[in-house]
């Protein structure tokens, strides 16, 4: 159908369709200049002039102003091997994985629900979609009124100790609290994919399998999960990625807190704008742009190896 | 509201009745209630904190210390309100606020629109492929790499503020929006574009007459998305804006860690005003927010 539309409608009007073709070919309107200028012009300034600038900066000894010196590869010699730079990337990737694991077995089964027949199918998905439009930090605040003042008073009445004090003042079970938020408000992008996944594969298959007297768990089994499977993994690189710049979440929890329990990497960062250690922020910044490099040339191999199919 | 119906009809293990109000849908399977009913209790997760929201928020300072979350205010009390409005100053955060997304939507918008007309319509030429590459690589530059010196750079040229912010949420916008919008006007017939530019249209004319209006669904998910980014942001306001009675909503609610941290029914109150835009935004709009998702996902 496409085919035939397209090679019946340049021999309806065939010479002004060549002759203006061939004329955009050879000679760009200036216009088409001015319209993209703008934005390369911005976006140069506002991205790749502090993405130079923090890149050569994290080779010197700059405090952030006045003086400095180039000092090669000081900074990242001293990353290595900073205790505290090592905890926050350990604390940062571990909490990735955790969340991203979560979100995604999830966001999964809700999918699996929510692509079913079902009643009120619309209502349910705006209801599960919702917390992807609110603002990370004033939930975070909501929800840490509940883990320091509610959730304790259920441990009281239930006798569990372990929650008879705030979760946010436990070192070991601090982080557990922000993966909670943080999935609370990533499972509706993730869920999104997942549905839009499910509702691509073509309905003749599932009937196909009917016929052939495939029960609807068998059909999840057999047919849904496996076709959803190349989702899983853009979904899990996304969501791995999006995590690793935690900030506003851990903010309105722990702050970062107890003691350095929940420091992410963006918080050791942003520490770089007071202490005077700027350039070795800098490098601490670099190093997570090459794991964030890493990251996105692995999502892009998937994504193209995805539409491919 | 459909809990009371849900309660009196006992789900599954009722095929014959359930049989009879077969739907006539594709498949001819009926609605299951056994599913509905098992969401329905998962939607808890998600409002049990905005119903906490909105019951602390009515409540007297007295009734919000008890901790418990989840009774209904008694007495019922628009207290907190009247103490947010002015201890945040909810007028001058909320007029920043709209400030900041306005220009972040309307830039957004314009400039990403603009770019991806010029590199869609030129694809073979080589400065507007690369460009789009160019403007696509900030995708993968999260702010937190960047804040360091765009801090540093937006106070030298006196952007510490929020037009400074406005800016850096576009600039963080533009490579989404760009792709987004670069395939969907590839999707678009050349041909209308030709016949008006026969008739003697300049380029300007042709996307303002012909390409804007037909782009106008699309941009309107860029727009939301936008809109939603930059409402909700806290990191780089936090960050970019020097002067603290400049900021918006979300960061303003830190007074409520620090000096105000016992009046919770005001604490409450204050985030619900400032959470109440996005979520009304995104009741008129859940269509777009759903199809910009799965779009940006998939391309």
């Amino acid at each position: 159908m496409v085919t035939a539309a397209a090679t019946a409608r340049p021999r309806s009007r065939d010479v002004a369709a060549t002759t203006s073709v061939t004329t955009r070919r050879s000679r760009v309107s200036w216009t088409f200049y001015l319209f993209l200028l703008p934005t390369l012009v911005l976006f140069t300034l506002a991205i790749t002039l502090p993405a130079i600038m923090g890149i050569t900066l994290s080779f010197t000894n700059s405090v952030g102003f006045g003086e400095f010196q180039f000092t090669g590869l000081t900074n990242y010699l001293a990353l290595f091997s900073d205790p505290a730079i090592r905890s926050s990337y350990l604390f940062t990737i571990g909490f990735a994985l955790v969340t991203v694991v979560l979100v995604n077995i999830v966001a999964l089964l809700l999918a699996i629900g929510l692509t079913a027949k079902i009643r009120a199918k619309i209502a349910l998905r705006a209801a599960f979609v919702l917390p992807m439009v609110i603002s990370g930090i004033v939930i975070a605040y909501v929800f840490n009124f509940l883990f320091s003042n509610s959730l304790p008073q259920l441990g009281q009445a239930l006798g569990i100790s372990t929650l008879e004090t705030s979760l946010l003042a436990n070192p070991n079970l601090a982080w557990v609290t922000i993966v909670i938020v943080t999935a609370w408000q990533a499972i509706p992008s993730a869920l999104l994919i997942y549905i839009a996944g499910i509702l691509s594969i073509p309905g003749e298959v599932y009937e196909a399998a009917s016929m052939d007297g495939a029960s609807s768990l068998r059909r999840l089994f057999s047919i849904t999960l496996p076709l959803v499977a190349g989702y899983v993994v853009i979904n899990m690189v996304i969501g791995f990625k999006n995590f690793l710049n935690a900030y506003d979440i851990i903010v309105g929890l722990t702050n970062g807190g107890p003691g350095t329990a929940t420091r992410s990497i963006a918080m050791t960062i942003f520490s770089g704008f007071t202490g005077g250690d700027y350039a070795y922020q800098m490098a601490n910044a670099t190093i997570f742009f090459l794991i964030a490099l890493v990251l996105a040339a692995v999502q892009l191999r998937l994504t193209r190896g995805r539409s491919a199919l | 509201m459909t809990a009371q119906s849900l309660v009196t009809t006992t789900p599954g293990q009722v095929p014959v009745r359930r049989r009879r109000r077969l739907l006539g849908r594709a498949g001819g399977d009926r609605p299951s209630w056994g599913a509905t009913l098992t969401l329905l209790v998962c939607t808890i997760a998600v409002f049990a904190p905005l119903y906490a929201t909105l019951t602390m928020a009515f409540k007297t300072t007295a009734q919000s210390v008890d901790g418990q979350v989840f009774s209904l205010p008694a007495p019922f009390s628009v207290d907190g309100f009247v103490q947010a409005w002015k201890l945040t100053n909810f007028p001058r955060g909320f007029a920043i606020s709209v400030f900041v997304s306005a220009v972040t939507v309307v830039g957004t918008v314009m400039l990403a629109a603009f770019a991806a007309y010029a590199i869609a319509r030129n694809w073979d030429h080589r400065f507007f492929r690369w460009s789009f590459f160019y403007l696509l690589a900030a995708m993968f530059l999260p702010f937190p790499v960047l804040a360091l010196s765009q801090v540093k750079l937006t106070g030298m040229v006196g952007l510490a503020n929020p037009v400074g912010v406005a800016l850096l949420h576009v600039m963080f916008q533009l490579s989404f929006s760009v792709l987004l919008f670069t395939a969907f006007i590839r999707s678009l017939p050349v041909e209308l574009e030709e016949s008006a530019r026969l008739d003697g249209a300049t380029t300007w004319g042709v996307f303002r007459h012909v390409v804007f209006p037909m782009m106008a669904p699309m941009s309107a998910t860029v727009a939301i998305f936008a809109f939603l980014a930059s409402w909700n942001d806290f990191m780089m306001p936090s960050l970019i804006t020097a002067d603290s009675t400049l900021q918006t909503l979300p960061v303003l609610q830190n007074i409520f860690q620090t000096q105000f941290s016992s009046n919770y029914n005001v604490a409450f109150a204050s985030y619900l005003m400032a959470m109440a835009p996005a979520v009304i935004v995104y009741l008129f709009t859940q269509r777009w927010v759903m199809a910009g998702v799965t779009q940006g996902a998939i391309k």
